[in-house]
């Protein structure tokens, strides 16, 4: 019987999380188990569905499993417009206060489902489905072990809803970027592992003797996140029927793990994945190899051991011991060296096809996304030096930053990604339109500059503001005012991310057209198709 | 072992390893030889769809 | 075979990649958290620190829950200007007890670092519940619903338990009396000789004008009062603590 074993294991979970939701000692608790129910019965049903007494087709073991890939797509596009449709509202609460809509609907709730909806949901389902493209392709190999790959992705997938409801529900850790309440963390973990097992077992069974660079970059970013997310979560519940845990660190040690962990999942998660992407991507959208094979070995082992690092530059003039602060920001500052080496790496792949920058929308994307990349983290190291650090601290600046590398390196190398491979993905001759993705590109680009400048003007002048001095030796603005200085630039914030949103909101229905197989009647792009000559 | 001592250890033979680490490694990857296997490994992805 | 195929043995073998880079990876973590446990200077000597009373630790609990770390800082940077406008700069001791710290990374609103005893219970209450009524300027959502919502008290020792699991030190008396400790401190007719005597400097009275229940509003505005209250600076040694 197809799913059999599934639909068993699911009917005893979906019983188990309607005893929770009975039994919880804390109302947050049951409500969340009453979601976890629902999904679960959801599932269920689906399954039940789709279920047939048929003896099952058998699998074609040399061909790849694009299956999880194609749900992944879509995934990632509908994760992207809801995470970023989240960060225009809380962008619009900040300048806006009314729209706050007390409890669910605070600033406080919202934001973290903002970033981790964009950073896990987007980012993660981008990750996971072009790794999964990834290594096949490099490996020539099936995805290994079966069905674990879907494993993956529905788990993954439940994750999510998990995780975004209890922060609605005010179920945290309070830990940037890893608020998930301990159960869901340990759901994560068996996921995380079966994604790791799925991706080595590939790489062990290729059929290529040499691993490609681009998969050293997704292992190190699912072994090191699964380090990452284990260390950092340790944590002790109240009750095994509850969702509040206390950490396992207090203090000035709980806040090293934590941004040991916050930067490296920017490190790893927000670059070493995302450099996976760019190593594969890049050199297939313009038909040429890498610039440099050697300088990309260079770059990953550079990268990785560098990064680890540079954690503390985000406790800088706090309690932490001062030469813990010192390390943290020398290794910040070198790690600008690998991470101009991977961008160069990146852009002079083109090299001999730069006039593809012209003809085709999506290499610009691509470009766009490593020079954003160059420029974050040109701008990263600088403002871990302890001096700069100390006006741009506690500061819109710090925004504006994050903002540059996630919009215009993670967002843009994701949506070329996935704008290559859509119509492979579903034997499409052509996307359904070039010039939507000529649209999605200004859009993006625009409000990605946009939202970087404004946070830079209204950051620094919140800084200067703060300490600022008159004559007689008294502070001139009172924290309020400060406040009030930052409405106008809360506004256009909130309009360079809705261009980006609208952007993507563009590509969502590009891509859906393409996957219904339609093709939209339009111009060819200029200089894509050779012009005309005079006959001799 | 007290904070002073691994800080001394840590600015003078600590660093002088890493760096010849870090130059070794920089030399092998970008020794004469190994120009041909790279050449190789960066068209893996352009053997295959 | 000599060593200038080894790296070419990484390149094609799954496993040695894969250990490679974890152990590249771990020496970071390793060389800067490890020490932050065993180096005796990283918590400064203070007089003062105390676990948190029943009541400060649901208010905490509040404060999590709704987020208040993402806008509002609790480290004061050893700068003039922080100084001045918040308080004495936070020391490492004051957190020891922070299951998890609360130092936040962004200040839309000022820093609540030593924010206790300088506003009244009512001006804190009113704030919570309508901000641009007492702050025109204030961009913070509205937190009425706490006035309402009522702590549960019964099983709050589990609480105190988990903490004192992970280190804090609850005493067996603090964890028998968790619950009546809870309630006493946010009743002004209470006994309340006792609590004091567990938890030194507690705030003690109605927080939030409603004598009949404890509510959220009244843990929180306990927890608020009580923030940068507890160590006495004055047999502070700055000198020692530098590290």
């Amino acid at each position: 019987m197809k799913f059999g074993t599934e639909i068993v294991v699911m009917c005893v979970f979906t019983f188990l999380a309607l005893v929770a939701a009975g039994f919880g000692v804390d109302e947050p608790f049951r409500q969340h188990m009453w979601v976890l129910f629902f999904v679960l019965l959801g599932f269920v049903i689906v399954l039940l569905r789709n279920t047939s007494f048929a003896p099952a087709a058998p699998v074609d073991p040399s061909a790849y499993m694009d299956g999880p890939i194609r749900y992944g797509a879509i995934a990632t596009m509908f994760w992207g417009v809801v995470g970023m449709l989240v960060g225009v509202v809380i962008a619009l609460q900040l300048a806006y206060p009314d729209l706050n809509i007390e409890p669910w609907f605070n600033l406080g709730r919202l934001r973290p489902l903002h970033t981790s909806g964009v950073v896990f949901a987007f980012g993660g389902n981008a990750l996971i489905c072009t790794s999964m493209y990834v290594v096949q392709r490099t490996s020539r190999a099936r995805l290994f072990g079966g069905n674990l790959a879907w494993f993956v992705f529905w788990g993954y997938q439940l994750f999510i809803v998990m995780a975004a409801t209890g922060y609605l529900l005010g179920i945290t850790e309070s830990r940037e970027y890893a608020e998930p309440e301990w159960y869901v963390d340990l759901w994560l973990t068996i996921v995380w592992v079966a994604y790791l097992v799925l991706f080595l077992g590939t790489i062990l069974k290729r059929k290529e003797p040499h691993i490609y660079v681009a998969n050293w970059f997704y292992l190190s970013f699912i072994v090191t996140i699964a380090m990452l997310h284990v260390v950092n979560n340790l944590s002790m519940p109240v009750s095994l029927l509850g969702s509040k845990s206390y950490s396992a660190f207090s203090g000035v040690q709980d806040a090293l793990t934590q941004w040991w962990y916050g930067h490296n999942a920017v490190g790893f998660f927000l670059t070493a994945g995302f450099l996976g992407m760019m190593y594969y991507f890049v050199p297939k959208q313009v038909n040429r190899p890498v610039y440099s094979y050697r300088l990309s070995i260079i770059h990953f082992w550079a990268l990785i051991f560098l990064y680890i690092w540079a954690g503390p530059h985000h406790l800088h003039y706090t309690a932490l011991p001062d030469w813990a602060q010192t390390l943290g920001m020398v290794f910040s500052i070198m790690l600008w060296m690998p991470s101009w080496g991977g961008m160069i790496n990146g852009l002079m792949t083109l090299s001999g096809a730069w006039d593809k920058l012209r003809t085709d929308p999506i290499v610009r994307m691509m470009v766009m996304a490593v020079a954003f990349y160059g420029m974050s983290t040109f701008e990263g190291p600088m403002m871990s030096i302890k001096a700069v650090n100390s006006l741009s601290h506690y500061t819109d600046w710090t925004i504006g930053h994050v903002h540059s590398g996630a919009l215009g390196w993670v967002g843009m190398i994701s949506f070329g990604a996935i704008y290559y491979m859509v119509p492979k993905l579903w034997n499409r001759e052509r996307l359904y339109s070039l010039r939507l993705v000529t649209w999605h590109f200004w859009l993006a680009t625009l409000g990605i500059v946009v939202y970087a400048a404004v946070m830079w003007v209204s950051g620094i002048m919140q800084g200067l503001m703060w300490r600022e001095y008159d004559e007689q030796g008294f502070l001139v603005y009172s924290f309020a005012e400060t406040v009030a200085a930052m409405h106008p630039y809360y506004v256009m914030r909130a309009a360079g991310g809705a261009m980006y949103l609208a952007g993507a909101v563009i590509m969502a229905w590009n891509i859906t057209m393409t996957i219904l197989g339609y093709q939209r009647e339009e111009e060819p792009m200029p200089g894509s198709v050779p012009a005309l000559q005079p006959a001799q | 072992m007290d904070y002073n001592l691994m800080r001394e250890f840590a600015d003078s033979w600590a660093l002088l390893a890493m760096t010849l680490f870090f130059v070794g490694v920089v030399a092998f990857t970008l020794r004469p030889g190994s120009r041909k296997q790279a050449d190789e490994a960066a068209r893996i992805p352009l053997k295959d769809d | 075979m000599g060593l200038m195929d080894k790296h070419a043995i990484i390149e094609k073998n799954a496993t040695l990649l894969l250990v490679g880079s974890l152990l590249v990876v771990t020496v970071g973590g390793i060389v800067e958290i490890a020490p932050l446990f065993y180096l005796d200077n990283t918590i400064e000597k203070v007089e003062g620190m105390r676990p948190y009373s029943p009541l400060e630790l649901a208010g905490r609990n509040v404060y999590v829950r709704e987020g208040c770390y993402l806008c509002h800082s609790q480290m004061i940077r050893p700068f003039r200007d922080e100084v001045e406008r918040y308080g004495h700069y936070s020391l490492a001791a004051e957190s020891m007890y922070d299951h998890p710290f609360q130092w936040g990374s962004k200040r839309t609103g000022p820093d609540l670092a030593r924010v206790g005893d300088r506003y009244s219970n009512e001006w804190h209450v009113q704030h919570l519940a309508e901000p641009r009524s007492v702050v025109p300027e204030s961009i913070m959502p509205s937190y009425a619903f706490l006035k309402d919502t009522a702590i549960d008290v019964k099983d709050f020792s589990t609480h105190l338990i988990a903490n004192r699991r992970v280190g804090v030190p609850y005493s067996d008396d603090m964890i028998a009396h968790a619950g009546d400790d809870l309630t006493a401190q946010a009743n002004p007719n209470a006994d309340t000789s006792d609590l004091e005597g567990r938890y030194p400097k507690a705030k003690l009275g109605d927080f939030d004008g409603n004598p009949q229940q404890v509510t959220e509003m009244d843990a929180l505005v306990a927890y608020l009062q009580m923030l940068g209250t507890l160590v006495d600076f004055k047999t502070y040694d700055e000198a020692a603590g530098y590290r």
